[in-house]
């Protein structure tokens, strides 16, 4: 694979920040979460919780990272669990800003 | 690989009770070969006159996109001898099936290599055992590294990065890591290490072949020096009661997340294990590729909660899960006992009580000569192979 569709990695992830799945990652879901994997990058990634695929599923829809958070259930205490995978996320290519 | 967890459970324990589908499936595309490895996991050589057609593997691809399996692990035999090889990864890649194909590098043309870099959705692993030619050819056949290093040039020429060199960790080739890590770095590909399974051909070399115990544990250290940069198809798991574990899944995952489909249609819980102990359906039955994947006995055998048996009291259980299980079998240990290699030893200790008893002989066999008894092999003369498919092994980036 040619480096050059090597999407950019290191994306700072700011929640307060309108964000997509990357199109080219595909998600399946699986009793445990999901599996999320990067055609271009040839990275899979395993998802460990059923909302944390809601929120990845849901984040082109929602104004910002926090409020697809918020959306899918996700308690205040839980938002630095969630924010800490979505920054993962984000500086692997799995899902990028998007102009809201 | 990455694990992506607000949540706390291991994933390895949800594995173990399998998926809705496979993580990482190889699908063996021929048994024809042209070269005759001594290793060769599959015993190939003849092309099985009841390969599936090309309308059968292009229905399978169907399945696994339905089942959402995102890539397949292309091997063989050799698949690119196959005449509809690139029609079936055309097709793939269209119906969002991405591949990896392993080859000798026979037929990597320049305008194959051009052709391969152009494409977003196919990897290829170039198969070499020896970072010498004489270490490499003495397993794999004469003039086989000079065939592996051309192709490597060319895929480089081409601009295709990152293409995996893949090698089949053997006691002549282990001195050579640093030299194979300099060969897969001289062309922008990644290097990755597999082990020697008792599989095949592979049965007939395994005593002489498989590292030693010093080996194993210089194996483990350079593993871990080098991290995630080199990829093991997680195949290494044995090895973790040495101290950490090695980057991956620690776990077999045989019917769980790994299968294999062979030329026929015949799926097999690993692709370590064409036998028909291991053999859970086959893909032109009613129901296909899911339903064996889903309801097959074997498979849901294998999914339910396993006995450590001898293994229970051993404090490094956990870490290396008993090791794998093609390896026990085909040299005749029980599966719920030390792997071969074990690094305390008991499986060293296991194989001489068994002293004389024969091993389960691997099925079928397509080898296109009569099979090596034994085979002499000196690092001085020549040299070997195997494969990866790495159970979860793949998974990463593979």
């Amino acid at each position: 694979m040619p480096p050059t569709t090597t999407p950019s990695t290191g994306v700072p992830y700011d929640p307060s920040h309108a964000w997509a799945l990357h199109p080219q990652v595909s998600l399946r879901p699986e009793s445990f979460g999901a599996l999320a994997y990067h055609f271009g990058t040839r990275r899979l990634t395993f998802l460990k919780s059923r909302t944390l695929l809601t929120v990845v599923e849901t984040l082109a829809a929602q104004p910002s990272g926090v409020d697809a958070c918020r959306a899918a259930g996700v308690a205040d205490d839980e938002l630095p669990a969630y924010e800490q995978a979505l920054q993962a996320l984000a500086e692997s290519g799995m899902i990028c800003e998007r102009v809201a | 690989m990455t694990t992506v967890a607000p949540a706390g459970t291991r994933l390895v324990d949800r594995f173990e009770q399998g998926l809705d589908a496979p993580i990482c499936l190889t699908w063996e595309l021929t048994y024809a070969c042209n070269l005759a490895c001594v290793h060769c996991l599959s015993s190939s050589g003849w092309r099985d006159p009841r390969e599936l057609s090309t309308d059968e593997c292009k229905a399978l691809i169907d399945e696994f996109e339905r089942m959402q399996i995102f890539y397949v692990n292309i091997g063989g035999g050799e698949p690119t001898i196959r005449s509809d090889f690139w029609e079936l990864v055309d097709y793939a890649t269209a119906h969002h099936v991405g591949v990896k194909f392993s080859t000798n590098g026979s037929r990597i043309s320049e305008a194959v290599a051009a052709r391969l870099a152009g494409s977003d959705y196919v990897d290829v692993q170039i198969s070499l055992d020896g970072a010498t030619a004489p270490v490499n050819d003495a397993v794999r056949g004469d003039g086989s590294f000079a065939t592996a290093v051309t192709a490597m040039e060319r895929l480089a020429a081409a601009g295709f990065s990152g293409f995996k060199l893949s090698v089949v960790v053997t006691r002549h080739n282990v001195g050579q890591l640093d030299r194979f890590k300099a060969i897969a770095d001289r062309y922008g590909a990644q290097l990755r290490l597999t082990r020697l399974r008792p599989s095949g051909r592979g049965a007939d070399v395994w005593d002489e072949l498989h590292p030693t115990a010093a080996q194993q544990r210089q194996l483990y250290d350079w593993l871990v020096a080098h991290g995630e940069d080199v990829l093991t198809g997680d195949s290494f798991f044995h090895l973790a009661g040495y101290g950490d574990s090695l980057p991956g899944l620690n776990l077999c995952g045989a019917g769980r997340v790994v299968c294999l489909v062979d030329p026929v249609g015949d799926v097999y819980a690993c692709p370590f294990a064409i036998h028909d102990d291991f053999l859970a359906g086959n893909v032109r039955a009613t129901g296909g590729f899911t339903s064996v994947w889903r309801d097959a006995d074997l498979f849901t055998e294998l999914r339910a909660p396993q006995s450590a048996g001898a293994c229970t009291s051993c404090g490094h259980f956990d870490a290396c899960r008993g090791g794998c299980m093609a390896a026990k079998f085909f040299t005749g240990l029980p599966l719920d006992g030390p792997d071969p290699e074990c690094v305390l030893g008991h499986g060293e200790h296991a194989l001489e009580t068994l002293g004389a008893v024969a091993a389960p002989r691997p099925s079928p066999d397509h080898s296109a000569r009569p099979r090596r008894v034994a085979v002499a092999l000196t690092p001085a003369r020549r040299p070997d192979r195997g494969c990866d498919e790495s159970p979860l092994a793949g998974a990463g980036s593979h």
